[in-house]
């Protein structure tokens, strides 16, 4: 089959000048969200697409744990209650203690997907 | 049956009408983690269609023998094969989590009778072999139907073992492992058109492979600054062009495309070509960068145009054209008043993909509320479905459904405050030659076809 010149030819000058209003008037909203955005969070950095958040982006599945600040703190704690960590689990170890549990565990062996089981249509 | 021209009857003025075929998957509403379908893909002649989600595991159906007395429809997809591609990892040296979530699959051409496919995690690319056995050998000398084994001195007479018909097995093993090759995380795997090679891309780097090697890759593309402080954009997808083994593409969080050739040097840092739209500065805010972040490319069979998908359009570019798209298409343009709180609920970071059918005359994507949409590029007609059980008796036609940005919203259509931002659909797949796609909600595939009379 041919190739369909159709799009081309159809986006002309009058084409453009009518997206362009369009996209000023559709600009406009994000506007008012960027200013709703940054009514909730004042300390949001300029560049959101800046080098912190894409340095968080490629470290996703970071988990820290230090056997040696581990025991160190073990050791320096003796009788005392370990502190387990908190909410964030992802905190570098040096401030708290991660126990061993607060690692990731091996995930059990997973059963056949539920794709694969019988058509359900209800 | 089925041939490329009846895919443009569309064009002729004659709308598909899409029905649903069928839908498998869970119905209760909790849904495993595990059970997240991650990826959808077609083989190349649409006769298997493979599903890989969060939970490692691989699934393909088969398109059943067209039943001679069932022409109102075509063959339905049944299970053909299913098994664990992937599981957990933790590398301790680097103190990271490694998921077993399926991002990509990719099938190879048939070239004998098993099906091969690559399918990628964060980390690793394993090459599976699936291959059927209905046959084996029975009336071995030494040895018992059962396996025990005879004792020699009992053997009297020889005979040769034949095969006989069994119950047909299909079985999947990995033949290849490509591992240790990314320190980011792999978005895309691309199969060469010289079916000998393959890339593999992470966030900052693009791998070349050989099918056959796997103790070395070729580094295509780096990008990672020398000072990780400058790092301003990441890979978010790339593709080998379908018909030019030399060229391939990749696209950027920042909404540009590049393509690149590997005649032109070892190392491809320097585009042949870098493809985008011209931004007015007046107009950008805060979410203009994220919004402009190209989730998926893919290049149209022809190979002469690609798509992009952002997080409100999806573009069509002529390879010959780098300073703007030829057609934009506008998915869920009403969600622009709706960005900060998809920003705080992390909707904003969506990954939505797109496809082209088999004679790149529609394309179609995902969006929110369970809602996929399709644009025809000749009509210029546009229809938003939804994938719901709702109308799941086979051959129902499918109702095109509205969303209401503002002001009154007529019967049947829906406000935007109404639609449900846990059910998207990331992927979506179609038959590379009939009217046949598959739909990808959180937990279920829906397969729908085209209404044939």
């Amino acid at each position: 089959m041919s190739d369909n010149l159709g799009p081309e030819s159809r986006s002309g000058d009058a084409g453009d000048e009518k997206q362009d209003t369009q996209e000023k008037e559709a600009v406009v909203p994000e506007r008012a969200e960027e200013a709703k955005l940054k009514a909730k969070y004042p300390n949001l950095g300029q560049k959101p697409g800046g080098s912190d958040f894409l340095m968080k982006r490629l470290q996703k599945g970071q988990k820290y744990f230090d056997s040696g600040d581990y025991n160190m703190a073990k050791a320096k704690m003796k009788n005392k209650q370990l502190p387990s960590t908190g909410p964030d689990k992802n905190l570098v170890t040096g401030d708290h203690i991660p126990t061993p549990q607060d690692l990731p565990q091996r995930k059990s062996s997973l059963v056949t997907s539920k794709l694969a089981g019988p058509e359900k249509n209800c | 049956m089925g041939s490329i021209k009846d895919l443009d009857r569309a064009g002729g003025g004659n709308d598909i009408q899409w029905c649903f075929s069928q839908v498998k998957g869970a119905v209760d509403d909790d849904v495993a983690e595990a059970d997240i379908i991650s990826t959808v893909e077609f083989n190349h002649s649409g006769e298997l269609l493979a599903t890989g989600d969060k939970g490692g595991r691989v699934v393909i159906f088969q398109q059943e023998q067209e039943n001679k007395t069932q022409s109102h429809s075509r063959g339905e997809y049944n299970v053909y094969s299913t098994f664990q591609s992937h599981e957990p990892e933790f590398d301790y040296l680097k103190s990271l989590e490694i998921e077993e979530k399926i991002n990509k699959i990719r099938w190879l051409p048939q070239k004998n009778a098993a099906q091969f496919l690559l399918s990628t995690n964060d980390k690793t690319i394993k090459l599976w072999k699936i291959s059927e056995r209905d046959k084996r050998p029975e009336g071995y000398n030494l040895k018992e139907e059962d396996g025990r084994y005879r004792d020699p001195t009992t053997v009297t007479t020889l005979r040769v073992p034949v095969f006989r018909p069994m119950d047909l097995m299909v079985e999947a093993s990995p033949r290849r492992i490509f591992a240790n090759a990314h320190t980011y995380h792999i978005n895309s795997i691309s199969i060469n058109s010289d079916y000998e090679t393959y890339l593999s891309a992470d966030d900052l780097r693009i791998n070349l492979w050989h099918l056959e090697i796997t103790d070395r890759s070729f580094n295509i593309v780096d990008i990672k600054p020398a000072n990780m402080e400058e790092l301003t954009e990441v890979i978010t997808a790339a593709e080998f062009h379908p018909n030019s083994c030399n060229t391939f593409v990749y696209s950027s969080s920042k909404g540009t495309i590049r393509l690149c050739d590997m005649r032109a040097s070892a190392l491809c840092d320097r585009h042949s070509k870098l493809f985008e739209e011209p931004e007015d500065p007046s107009n950008r805010s805060f979410f203009s960068e994220i919004i402009s972040s190209i989730s998926d490319v893919k290049f149209s069979h022809s190979g002469r145009y690609m798509m992009t998908r952002d997080y409100l359009s999806v573009k069509i570019w002529d390879l010959n054209m780098e300073n703007r798209p030829v057609e934009t298409y506008q998915v869920h343009e009403y969600l622009r008043s709706k960005l900060c709180s998809l920003y705080e609920n992390d909707c904003i970071f969506d990954k939505f993909e797109c496809c082209w059918n088999g004679s790149d005359s529609v394309v179609m994507t995902g969006s929110y509320n369970n809602f996929f949409r399709m644009f025809d590029r000749n009509t210029k007609r546009d229809i938003t479905l939804e994938a719901s059980r709702e109308n799941n008796k086979p051959r129902t036609v499918l109702k095109p459904r509205k969303v209401c940005a503002s002001g009154k919203r007529k019967k049947d259509e829906i406000s935007v405050d109404s639609l449900d931002f846990n059910k998207k659909i990331l992927h979506t797949a179609w038959h590379p030659k009939e009217n046949i796609i598959a739909v990808a909600t959180t937990n279920n595939l829906y397969i729908f076809q085209d209404k044939m009379n």
